[in-house]
């Protein structure tokens, strides 16, 4: 396969994530597509590590497997990142009663 | 048609599908759901790269743990459909035409790249467990141990945050 089409899979899978996080109000539903876009960055992560693969593997074995990890220290921060983030909605939630994310309006003042 | 580009054409697809539900579809749970269809195909494509340590840990970390998190903090607070007021029409198309702006820069952007027809390479064994935990452990033992550490602090803001506020209660 070629590079190619991970990397427009990739942007329309991060497109379609920004869409939702601009077009809807629902705080989890805003979180999921954060979600989204992180995956989608994942993807062609894993896809970049691949596409020069036999270059670099000859030469430094050990250099060839950064991108993956890479990816699973994200994967490491995202998991820490939703358990705080849906406290923060639970806690939302208890006192306004609503997952409007217009509601967070009043931290302004 | 070789098998694997059927397989990465029906993944795609499966993906780009399940995402757009995601957005669109009006209850929560409908949204987690098709979530865990966005996750499975993209551990799919990471099967079809070689890369099984990945695939395996998105399962579990996303589809399994992630996810039971967001659809048990949906079932608590008990979302109906209609809860979520209709936005402002325009603020709507502005985003959505927004978006589109950004997927046609990126993709003619990145068409025009000398480098975008390099194939991938197949049957390499990086992907495999046993060269990225060595790799893990060694190089990476340090970040390792410091996101046990974040994980650590993690949980501790999330029980401080989830708390009820009991001072709040007793004089108020």
């Amino acid at each position: 396969m070629e590079i190619k089409w991970y990397i427009f899979l990739s942007a329309a899978l991060f497109c379609i994530g920004i869409i939702g996080a601009l077009t809807r109000r629902n705080a989890i539903i805003v979180f999921m597509c954060i979600e989204l876009m992180l995956n989608s960055v994942n993807l062609l992560l894993v896809a970049f590590s691949k596409m020069h693969m036999s270059g670099i593997a000859a030469k430094a074995p050990a250099l060839a497997t950064d991108a993956q990890l890479f990816v699973f220290f994200i994967m490491v921060v995202a998991a820490a990142e939703v358990s705080v983030g849906l406290a923060i909605i639970v806690m939302m939630y208890r006192n306004t009663h609503s997952v409007d994310i217009n509601f967070l309006n009043r931290l302004k003042n | 048609m070789e098998v694997t580009q059927i397989l990465f054409w029906f993944l795609s697809v499966l993906a780009v599908g399940a995402a757009i539900g995601v957005v669109l579809s009006k209850s929560p749970i409908y949204s987690v759901l098709w979530l865990i269809v966005v996750f499975f195909s993209i551990s799919g494509h990471y099967i079809l790269m070689n890369a099984q340590f990945l695939a395996i840990v998105n399962i579990i970390v996303y589809a399994g743990a992630i996810m039971v998190l967001f659809l048990f903090v949906i079932m608590l607070m008990n979302l109906n459909a209609d809860a979520e007021p209709a936005k402002n029409k325009y603020l709507k198309f502005a985003g959505v035409i927004a978006g589109m702006c950004l997927m046609i820069v990126l993709v003619a952007a990145l068409a025009e790249s000398s480098d975008i027809k390099v194939s991938l390479a197949r049957g390499s064994d990086v992907g495999l467990i046993k060269n990225l935990g060595r790799s893990l452990f060694t190089t990476y033992v340090i970040p390792f141990e410091i996101s046990s550490i974040l994980f650590l602090s993690a949980m501790v803001g999330a029980v401080v945050i989830g708390k009820k506020d009991e001072q709040k209660q007793v004089n108020p």
